[in-house]
């Protein structure tokens, strides 16, 4: 019974709180007056005006979140290590760059594929297309891009008079290879003096730090000079993996204390890597989920500062995992509005996953994948190439 | 997290409710839209196919014709199919009369097992035992130290040795023998289940410590490739359930149902946070009414009862209906309702909240301000709002870092809630106070008493609580946000909680 009058209580208090237009609005940055003007409210949370110490360097948002992880405080000089490592060692013979098919060939074989069924036969009729549609959502197409390509394929069927199950299938290889096609997949270095920053963003457990790994091995290997930067404070031990791969590219490593303000991180970062005259700084973030409005302000800032010191940020990449589904859409829409992306990085392509989503991605917001995961080793992250791709997601 | 899927549904039955015959095209149209909803939501294709096939036998045969309400009687086919679907009942963990209990981690990369090892490490020490994390992973750089950071921050040892996988499994359970621990933990490297040298691998593992359970853990994000992962692992490994994580986020979860209904286990447990504590037992006929928009009230008074003081939380509410609820009293109850953990979860739990108040963004920073404004005011304005003039709001709002205009809303939205808890009380206060009374008396006999601690496995000895009748409620989602409260009985008359 009590119970009842406790839920009660708690309707009451939501219906409040709720009507009292405490609703933030999604971009809440309109909405917070601006930091001069606040006075700190009773709760301690909220951070000391000193503050303003780091101001000119890390901007000083106020942040009194309860749910930031990292109280904003701590934005204030903390120590930041900038660990030496040792000279480069390079264990691993520069083998070939593994092409996609080569990698996919063990995965793909493992899966009948309904491509097959579809190839061999003769005419076009409403099994077909059931076929056809059953295979483009299980590669995580979406139903809505499945039914837009299909809807245009059966005008080129009807125009082209194609016939039968392979001539379907080879309109549609080309059809979604010449969507992808025509971006520019290079990541670009900066033209202006001081560092060039590839700043890492994404959800938890898609590969970040891994990526940042292959790709400081694969840039040091075509003789730059790299450092990576541990921005990742918030997983427990994500710095000391991210040492562990610098240590194996032969690249500089710059790490806060965990828990520490990433922004501060990465700053130092590019601030070490300009004394240094080191070319490339790859960033890493946190994983954090995209509906989190106070991480992903977090992030924005994370960019922002980036950009203020001696160095440019050229490219800000979101690292997709493979068996990402739908929701990876979603993910593209907050992250670029939080950061702006250039590309993609598709991870974990090697498992049974097609990664079929960032068609909508490219396709609805324009971001190209760029590089491609195929696997844990060192040499397994290579260049998007769409032809490739779309053979592998009918394989 | 189902919330979109759900929205979906509540549309698309809320179309069908009202209607008095069901024609076989009324289903099918109904149909088609749940198939979109579900394939938007990542359930497995095949999956999908078969569920609405299911729905289809049942809603087109007698069932639905014979029904006095053939809405009603569709909604109730999509829900006795969804719960099926999702997996029936709540897991029982059972403790093997040996110890250790082992347990073995298993899933691909990023799928969050080593955090997940560690919330499930809590889990187990908040019911009281002692369990050994067990760092298998040595393939992921740093894998084990994240596990060691986690250990020390829930004070639970954690084992690993630089040797092999299988090697390390085994000390463990010497280990854990030696110094007492009773559960077992054993966090395995991530791997593809298409990689036939690493299958083997977890599967020598797992010979090695022959587990009590064996988990698989899996991102609430994965697509339709989740039935692949599950049915492989499945096959090398026999699951007893799986681990679904990430739920804090937007995705719709579709990942859930499908493994369920392709390898037969259920969602034994879910992590719905970043922190080690927002993990708990899954309950699958609980989901099936979020799905559907009904709400999780079980859900929502468990976790109310862990947090709020009874006899507190019993005055204050009675307080409220009968007009005598004070900034104060609402403070007070605020600070309880902040324990429950974020509001959009809580809202989230609520029957028959119109989505235009669920998907906002709430910021609880806000319930935070709207403690510093009361904390501004005088014990007496506390008690009378009515005190508070304007050169008393500038104070206030000087005081909490606000403005004057924020004051005067929080006092008038007060106000009217004040007023209208009052009227809704007004007839109801009495039955209200009786049963206050009543229960009361009856405290002393035990039942629905407060429990402490999470995870708790199903609400026993709970016989008044019985589920409002949310169909009642269902699509009729009241509109505007304001000071209404949506979800809650309408009128005196309404008593859906048992009350009477």
């Amino acid at each position: 019974m009590t119970v009842i009058l406790i839920i009660v209580a708690a309707v009451v208090l939501l219906g409040v709180i709720v009507g009292f237009g405490f609703i933030a609005p999604r971009n809440r940055r309109g909405s917070i007056e601006p930091p001069s003007k606040r006075r700190a409210p009773v709760d301690d949370r909220v951070a000391p005006a000193e503050e303003v110490a780091r101001a000119a360097l890390v901007e000083a948002e106020v942040a009194a979140d309860l749910e930031t992880r990292v109280p904003a405080d701590e934005v204030v000089a903390e120590p930041v290590e900038i660990e030496k490592v040792v000279a480069p060692e390079m264990v691993e013979e520069v083998a070939e760059r593994p092409r996609f098919r080569d990698r996919l060939g063990k995965a793909r074989a493992a899966l009948s594929g309904a491509m097959g069924s579809i190839a061999g036969r003769s005419k076009i009729d409403a099994e077909t297309w059931d076929e056809l549609e059953e295979a483009l959502i299980l590669a995580d197409v979406g139903v809505a891009s499945t039914q837009e390509l299909l809807d245009h394929l059966r005008a080129r069927v009807k125009a082209d008079g194609l016939s039968n199950g392979e001539e379907l299938l080879g309109a549609l290889k080309a059809e979604m290879a010449d969507r992808l096609s025509g971006f520019d997949r290079e990541l670009k270095m900066s033209s202006e003096p001081g560092p060039t920053v590839w700043l890492f963003v994404g959800v938890n457990g898609v590969g970040k730090t891994t990526t940042i790994g292959k790709l400081g091995v694969r840039e040091v290997r075509e003789g730059r000079t790299v450092l990576m930067a541990a921005g990742d404070t918030f997983r427990a031990a994500a710095a000391e993996q991210l040492g562990m791969w610098a240590e194996r590219a032969g690249a500089e490593l710059v790490r806060g204390s965990e828990g520490g303000d990433p922004s501060a991180v990465i700053f130092d970062g590019v601030d070490a890597a300009n004394a240094r005259n080191i070319d490339l700084v790859l960033a890493d973030t946190a994983g954090r989920l995209h509906n989190k409005v106070n991480l992903m302000e977090e992030l924005s800032k994370v960019r922002r500062v980036a950009d203020k010191g001696a160095g440019t940020v050229t490219e800000v990449l979101l690292v997709i995992d493979a068996t990402t589904g739908q929701n990876g859409l979603v993910q593209a829409k907050q992250f670029t509005d939080a950061v702006e992306l250039t590309g993609v990085v598709l991870t974990k392509l090697d498992g049974s996953a097609k990664g079929g989503i960032v068609i909508a991605i490219h396709d609805q917001l324009g971001i190209p994948v760029k590089l491609v995961g195929l696997g844990e080793g060192a040499d397994d992250l290579v260049p998007f190439d769409a032809a490739e791709f779309v053979e592998a997601l009918f394989a | 997290m189902f919330e979109s899927l759900s929205d979906r549904f509540e549309s698309v039955l809320g179309k069908l409710k009202g209607k008095g015959k069901l024609s076989e095209a009324d289903v099918d149209e109904a149909l088609r839209e749940i198939r979109l909803a579900l394939l938007e939501a990542d359930v497995n294709f095949t999956v999908v196919k078969n569920f609405c096939a299911r729905v289809r036998d049942r809603a087109v045969g007698e069932e639905v014709s014979k029904a006095l309400n053939p809405g009603q009687q569709m909604v109730k086919i999509v829900n006795d199919e969804l719960t099926a679907t999702l997996g029936g009942e709540t897991i029982r963990i059972t403790y093997n009369a040996k110890p250790p209990t082992v347990v073995l981690m298993a899933g691909l990369q990023g799928s969050g097992k080593t955090t997940n090892s560690a919330k499930l490490a809590r889990w187990f020490k908040s019911q009281g035992r002692h369990p050994l994390l067990v760092g298998a992973d040595l393939q992921r750089p740093a894998a084990v130290e994240q596990l060691r950071t986690l250990g020390r921050q829930i004070e639970v040892p954690v084992f690993s040795e630089d040797s092999d996988p299988v090697q390390v499994a085994k000390n463990a359970l010497t280990e854990a023998r030696k110094t007492g621990r009773d559960i077992v933990i054993v966090d395995t490297a991530g791997r593809l289940a298409i990689d036939a040298e690493l299958m083997d691998e977890v599967r020598w593992i797992s010979e090695a410590v022959d587990p009590d359970y064996t988990f698989l853990v899996i991102d609430a994000m994965t697509g339709q490739d989740a039935v692949n992962t599950a049915e492989a692992f499945h096959a090398t490994l026999e699951l007893d359930g799986v681990i679904l994580t990430k739920l804090d986020g937007d995705a719709r979860g579709g990942a859930a149902l499908s493994v369920k209904e392709v390898v037969g286990r259920p969602i034994a447990f879910t992590s719905t946070g970043e922190k080690l504590r927002d993990f708990d037992l899954f309950h699958p006929d609980r989901l099936a009414g979020r799905i559907l928009g009904m709400g999780d009230m079980l859900t929502l008074i468990e976790k109310a009862e862990e947090v709020y003081e009874k006899d507190q939380a019993e005055e204050a509410a009675t307080r409220l209906l009968e007009g005598q609820f004070t900034l104060e009293d609402f403070l007070d109850q605020m600070q309880q309702l902040k324990k429950m953990g974020p509001l959009s979860g809580v809202l989230g739990m609520m029957p028959g909240i119109p989505k235009e108040v669920k998907n906002a963004q709430i910021d609880d920073r806000e319930i935070a301000r709207v403690e510093a404004i009361i904390r501004s005011m005088t014990p007496a304005e506390r008690v009378d709002p009515d005190l508070i003039d304007q050169s008393r709001r500038v104070r206030i709002a000087n005081g909490s870092g606000t403005e004057p205009a924020r004051v005067g809303e929080l006092v008038k939205q007060f106000k009217e809630m004040s007023k209208m808890m009052k009227r809704m009380g007004g007839a109801g206060t009495k039955r209200l106070t009786k049963s206050r009374r009543k229960a009361a008396k009856g405290k002393s006999k035990g039942p629905g008493g407060r429990t402490s601690g999470g995870g708790r496995v199903a609400p026993k000895g709970k016989a008044p609580l019985r589920l409002p009748d949310f169909e009642a409620d269902l699509g009729g989602g009241r509109p505007g946000g304001g000071l209404r409260l949506p979800g809650l009985p309408g009128g005196p008359d309404g008593d859906p909680f048992g009350l009477g």
